[in-house]
């Protein structure tokens, strides 16, 4: 029931393949029996997965990736619903530039916050820290909570939110009755897409972490840059089934085309 | 629009933990990096934070080596931003006339990618683009002789289009959601031309998705740095791995900063003044 043409669906095929293409490859390199980068073609191995999983350093910084996602991501969310509800409730002096501010982190370059914390922290004397690492990364993954939480506290029909009000409930029932309830999608979505987000950081981590905080993606880029084997695509196949299972929840939660395009 | 009360004291108290955050994690930084920029820097004592300096922007602006390096990466982010244009307008044009179980699904096949660590995809392509990768194995098939294409602009550039085809392709597939099918029936229906249709009446309205995806793309692309230090190797540098060369080989921190403040400045700059002459060009073509 497509009405494109032969050619418009060569062209999207193309596109899809070249989508595809490099994580295909490495999902498939990573089962290689041999000892170079080559595709399976005489057998399948786990050898390289076995490999990852002796690796003490990758199994920390993958530790450290996780614990650090899910906290960055819950503290985000704790700050940006109540900043979304000021922003889309209340009609306050400072409010666009409140607005801007809480969603510049996705227009500054992520080398630039990186090397603007590590001044900081280099000042304070706690670089490498885990700590400050986590509130970093709830500064960069904040506007991804706050944009999903404003489009869902605008979408809501506030006739019930009146009613409530004029029944004469309390601020904070009625936000825990009313409003929370009918905004839990936007939120439940904010929180996973921050925690992808986190969970990918690269950019800006590998300024401020330590050897002993280093996270997954920044101790696979000195990895990379260093030696390439196909541990290296074991461990890529990995994060890929990961953020897949991911993805599979934050679709059942929120539908994984309205995060990604932000439809109705 | 809004019907609460005009009283600060809420607001305030709601936006005070993030705005305590940002004050501390985002402003203060970046004030703290444009002061070292101009803090005078000594290879054998490190930072003078009491003595001060142009030297940093001097060098930016007028050694040949970082002038190649900004206008490399100028180039790289102009022709990555070309090609997501003509890349991804056509693919969200096409994705969003599909049916509807296919629609779902090529449209999430196509932006996950998005969501997949950019170390992962840059490794993606080192393997098919490497020495002896599948590229390069393929070619030998056909007959050819491989070619020399990781840490290369080539290199660089298909997998920075990889990585940039998702920001585009979400802000036009949003504006052709909005775009009425009946405008469309009815120039076909009066019998404009399919090619007169599209000119007419698909492209003024997606063009302000188009342009807010170029962009986000060139601002991504000119800020890259996993891409460009995985596959670029040591010698193809851009803005953003000169930077890490500076504060973390070099630590000459002020000298880093200094690119960095010109890095962002320049993306702020060609953000804005797109931005404005974007608007005026939508409004006017809308007839406001």
């Amino acid at each position: 029931m497509s009405r494109n043409g032969p050619l418009a669906l060569s062209f999207h095929a193309l596109v899809v393949v070249f989508m595809l293409a490099p994580l295909v490859v490495v999902c498939l390199v990573a089962f290689t029996p041999e000892n170079t980068l080559s595709l399976p073609t005489h057998g399948f191995s786990l050898r390289w997965f076995r490999a990852v999983f002796e690796r003490a350093d990758f199994i920390d910084a993958f530790y450290n990736s996780l614990i650090l996602a899910f906290v960055a991501a819950t503290l985000a969310t704790l700050i940006a619903v109540p900043a979304a509800l000021a922003i889309t409730r209340y009609q306050f002096r400072g409010r666009n530039f409140f607005n801007a501010l809480f969603l510049s982190p996705i227009i500054i370059p992520h080398l630039v916050l990186g090397v603007a914390m590590l001044r900081l922290f280099a000042l304070m004397g706690v670089n490498g820290s885990f700590a400050w690492l986590m509130l970093a990364h709830v500064v960069v993954i904040t506007p991804y909570v706050l944009r999903l939480v404003i489009a869902a506290a605008i979408g809501i029909d506030r006739s019930a939110e009146q009613a409530a009000e004029s029944l004469g409930a309390s601020r904070w029932t009625l936000f825990r009755q009313v409003t929370l309830p009918m905004i839990l999608p936007g939120v439940a979505g904010g929180w996973l897409l921050a925690f992808i987000n986190s969970f990918d950081e690269v950019t800006l981590s590998i300024f401020v972490t330590s050897p002993a905080t280093q996270t997954l993606p920044v101790r696979m880029y000195v990895y990379a840059t260093e030696s390439i084997d196909p541990m290296m695509a074991a461990v890529s196949a990995l994060v890929i089934a990961l953020t897949a299972v991911t993805m599979i929840v934050l679709d059942r939660v929120y539908g994984l085309d309205r995060v990604l395009v932000g439809k109705q | 629009m809004t019907t609460a009360p005009r009283r600060w004291t809420t607001p305030t108290l709601l936006s005070a933990p993030a705005l305590l955050l940002f004050t501390a994690l985002l402003v203060l930084p970046l004030c703290l990096t444009l002061v070292l920029s101009f803090n005078v820097f000594d290879y054998s004592v490190g930072v003078k934070s009491d003595a001060w300096t142009l030297q940093q922007y001097v060098t930016v602006f007028s050694d040949s080596y970082f002038y190649e390096i900004f206008w490399r990466t100028f180039w790289i982010s102009a022709l990555v931003t070309l090609l997501c244009v003509v890349i991804g307008v056509p693919e969200a044009y096409i994705l969003s006339r599909m049916g509807t179980p296919w629609r779902s699904l090529f449209l999430i096949l196509i932006l996950t990618p998005l969501l997949i660590s950019v170390v992962v995809r840059a490794f993606g392509w080192s393997l098919l683009l490497g020495a002896d990768g599948l590229v390069n194995q393929a070619i030998q098939a056909l007959g050819g002789r491989p070619l020399k294409l990781l840490y290369t602009p080539f290199a660089v550039i298909i997998a920075l289009v990889h990585v940039m085809l998702p920001f585009m392709i979400i802000p036009v597939w949003t504006s052709l959601q909005k775009l009425d099918p009946a405008g469309e029936q009815a120039a076909l229906s009066l019998g404009a031309s399919h090619a007169k249709v599209m000119r007419l009446v698909v492209l003024p309205q997606i063009l302000p998705g188009v342009l807010s995806g170029t962009l986000i793309v060139f601002g991504l692309a000119a800020s890259s740095f996993a891409i460009p230090g995985l596959l670029g190797g040591r010698r193809l540098k851009m803005v953003a791995t000169v930077v890490y060369d500076q504060y973390l080989s070099e630590l000459n921190w002020p000298m880093g900063a200094a690119i960095a403040v010109v890095l962002l400045l320049a993306n702020l700059l060609i953000m804005l003044s797109w931005n404005r002459m974007v608007e005026g060009r939508v409004k006017k073509s809308l007839g406001e």
